[in-house]
């Protein structure tokens, strides 16, 4: 039986994962999948303390954090439609027109 | 009653500088010249009550409102009516009634609009002039003695679109300031020393004082309101702004001169005879600034060509004797000689307007000449005017004239009374070289376009007897010569009511001083007023010699004397020594200093620098936005981090 440590070390080591990922990779539907990831290890912590606590506040919260993770992942992703249409690039360095 | 006195006229002004736009010339003429004669009408009546109803002693007092409370210090919106201010009314209304009469046809070439805002600024001036002598102590004098001065600006620079007129009406404005200046410190200091600043109480508790000695307090404030006087009556060293106030309308002119403005000084200074005649210095002063002013304009208006000129200069001659009498204590000849004197100046000022009327704009003498038989009226008005000012017996100015040297002599001021009697000759002589110039001697040749646009409009004439051109000459039309010819009977009679001391008797209780009978030290009335005699007509002899029978003489003994001709020719050069020394120092002041050094490095560079601070911190600060999502990211989660260690290793 894994005691809330070993889930938070999991969740720490895919929000580690997902943080490095939207660094270093040059993909902008990568570095959105990175972001998926932490939301998820973050929903991991939620989900552990919830039934480590017995409150079903913690359950209640990930289905929100879903919710939201479904609608960003769309918005995203138009988002980044509409990039590529305009710069044929996906490489976030590219996009600099805000720069002083 | 006495509210109304000045309140007519001042609703007059109201009215046309309201409606005066849509008001037809005949209608805004009225009405100025309307609440005018109201005006007299009203002042007639009061002097009438003065005179009859109280005892000699006391006035007439209107207390309208109260003005300012602090304190125990009060000062009411009082109106005070006696014997002073009663002759200052009447010569403020009236003649300024026969001005408004005669400006209707004067101005009558201009717009419409542009004819109401001559009469509203004419009625501003009365009423102002007005609350001036009415005033019952210094606070009210200062709203007449500002507002006089504010509509001097105003009528001067009438033409403003004419460059010299808008500065010759900035010039009058700016040189009355440094006179009004003088005015405010000594009414402070009035205040400061007696605590009030009735002329009521301030006579009263300066006449507790005895006579300073020597230079003190009273002498010191008296000489303070001697430069408010000299400021606005025209004397050394403030008299620049008269001779350039020739650039209004010719009426503006008679009544600044004549009937308001000038005389105010002369009034302020008789109004505080008790005060005055407690500080001996400043009197002497007064009479020495008087003389020198006298003897000084009476020189520089001998050689003037310009007729304008010639009388601008001749009334700050004649103000410097009212001056000179005023410093030998003699108020009420100088009193006597302001009322003299604004007959047969309005006189010689409406009758050279006449001239100029009729030449189309020409002001110039030497483009004039043999105009008696053209203009008969204005000529035999003129002449009047000329042996009253002149001072030939008979006539308003020998009484007036005699009676001040005679005072000046018996005063013990021999050398005052030489140099005002040499200022009577010339007196005689310039005055007449102006009347043989203009009316007599050959006709000049045909005019040089005149200078005023104004007065040479087409349809200018059209209302008068015929066209513009020289070779049509046209006498005064009616309004005009209504004017002149009830100046020329005020000129010949107004001398008359000072025979046997009646004016002085009369005028007595407003100084409260005790002029004394005039002692005379080994010479008889009789041999000085003889010497007046004398120098009158040897003065119109001598411009009878110079200018109608030799004139060529007259060229010879300018060419002879070319520099004493150059020098009197360009006004002793003051304007351009006040220019060096006070208007080139301010400019350069201003400019360099003031302009590129405060306002440029100092104010500039204050704003600027907070800009240029700002803007140089943003440049650095910038950099920040590298428009790299990655870099953003990065800073959101050091920030992160920080701010949760922060927390937890607390």
């Amino acid at each position: 039986m894994p005691s809330i440590n070993d889930y938070l070390v999991l969740s720490a080591i895919l929000f580690a994962i997902g943080t490095a990922g939207v660094f270093v990779r040059r993909n902008l539907i990568t570095i959105l999948l990175s972001i998926e990831i932490m939301l998820n290890a973050v929903n991991l912590t939620f989900v552990a303390f919830g039934r480590a606590f017995g409150a079903p506040e913690g359950q209640i919260i990930v289905f929100f954090v879903m919710t939201v993770a479904a609608a960003e992942a769309a918005v995203g992703l138009a988002i980044v439609i509409g990039l590529f249409r305009h710069r044929e690039s996906l490489d976030p360095d590219t996009f600099t027109s805000l720069k002083w | 009653m006495l509210l109304l006195i000045p309140l007519i006229p001042f609703v007059g002004f109201l009215v046309n500088a309201s409606f005066g736009r849509r008001l037809s010339k005949a209608a805004s003429g009225a009405i100025a010249c309307g609440v005018m004669i109201a005006s007299f009408v009203l002042s007639l009546a009061a002097v009438v009550q003065l005179v009859r109803v109280s005892p000699l002693a006391s006035a007439l007092v209107a207390r309208v409102f109260t003005w300012i409370t602090s304190g125990d210090f009060s000062v009411g919106f009082t109106l005070r009516l006696d014997s002073l201010a009663s002759v200052m009314i009447l010569v403020i209304t009236g003649i300024g009634s026969l001005i408004h009469i005669y400006s209707t046809a004067y101005m009558h070439e201009e717009t419409d609009s542009e004819f109401a805002r001559y009469f509203s600024y004419l009625n501003l001036f009365a009423a102002f002039m007005l609350v001036l002598v009415l005033g019952s102590n210094f606070l009210v004098m200062f709203v007449g003695w500002e507002g006089v001065g504010l509509c001097s600006y105003l009528l001067v620079g009438f033409w403003f679109r004419k460059k010299s007129a808008a500065d010759a009406g900035k010039k009058a404005f700016i040189v009355n300031r440094v006179g009004d200046f003088g005015f405010i410190l000594g009414v402070l200091m009035v205040f400061l020393r007696f605590g009030s600043l009735d002329f009521q109480e301030v006579a009263r508790s300066a006449s507790a004082l005895s006579p300073e000695t020597t230079f003190g307090a009273v002498s010191l404030m008296t000489l303070l309101l001697f430069i408010g006087a000299t400021g606005k009556s025209a004397q050394i060293p403030l008299y620049v702004w008269l001779p350039d106030a020739m650039e209004g309308p010719t009426p503006v002119s008679a009544l600044i001169h004549a009937a308001t403005m000038v005389t105010a000084g002369v009034y302020m200074i008789g109004r505080n005879a008790v005060l005055f005649s407690h500080a001996p210095q400043t009197l002497t002063i007064v009479a020495i600034i008087g003389a020198a002013t006298a003897l000084m304009a009476g020189t520089i208006g001998l050689v003037q060509n310009d007729i304008k000129r010639v009388l601008a200069y001749s009334t700050v001659s004649q103000l410097g004797y009212m001056f000179l009498a005023m410093g030998v204590g003699a108020f009420a000849s100088g009193i006597f000689h302001l009322y003299t004197h604004a007959f047969f100046k309005a006189l010689l000022f409406l009758g050279s307007g006449a001239v100029i009327h009729a030449l189309g704009g020409e002001q110039d003498m030497r483009r004039m000449g043999g105009l008696k038989n053209a203009l008969p009226i204005t000529y035999w008005t003129f002449v009047i005017g000329a042996v009253a000012i002149s001072g030939v017996p008979g006539f308003a100015g020998f009484f007036s004239k005699d009676e001040i040297l005679a005072r000046t002599f018996a005063s013990g001021h021999r050398v005052l009374w030489i140099v005002g009697l040499f200022t009577a000759l010339l007196t005689a002589v310039y005055m007449f070289r102006v009347v043989f110039l203009t009316f007599h001697g050959p006709r000049a040749p045909e005019p040089a376009r005149p200078e005023h646009p104004e007065e040479e409009e087409p349809a200018a004439h059209a209302s008068h007897a015929g066209p513009s051109h020289a070779s049509h000459l046209h006498d005064a039309p009616p309004a005009m010569a209504f004017a002149l010819i009830a100046l020329a009977i005020g000129s010949v009679v107004a001398g008359y009511a000072g025979l046997g001391g009646r004016f002085e008797h009369f005028l007595a209780p407003s100084f409260g001083v005790e002029t004394g009978g005039v002692v005379f030290e080994g010479v008889s009335e009789g041999v000085l007023t003889g010497a007046s005699i004398v120098t009158a007509f040897l003065g119109i002899a001598i411009a009878a010699w110079y200018f109608l029978q030799h004139r060529s003489s007259a060229d010879a003994l300018a060419r002879r004397f070319s520099g004493v001709h150059r020098l009197l020719t360009n006004k002793y050069y003051v304007d351009e020594i006040y220019d060096a020394a006070i208007v080139q120092p301010i400019h350069i002041v201003s400019e360099e200093g003031l302009w590129q050094i405060v306002d440029v490095k100092m104010i500039d560079g204050a704003v600027n620098g907070v800009a240029d601070t700002v803007g140089g911190g943003s440049a650095i600060l910038r950099r920040l936005q590298t428009g790299s999502v990655r870099a953003y990211a990065a800073s959101l989660f050091a920030g992160v981090v920080l701010i949760l260690g922060f927390y937890l290793w607390r």
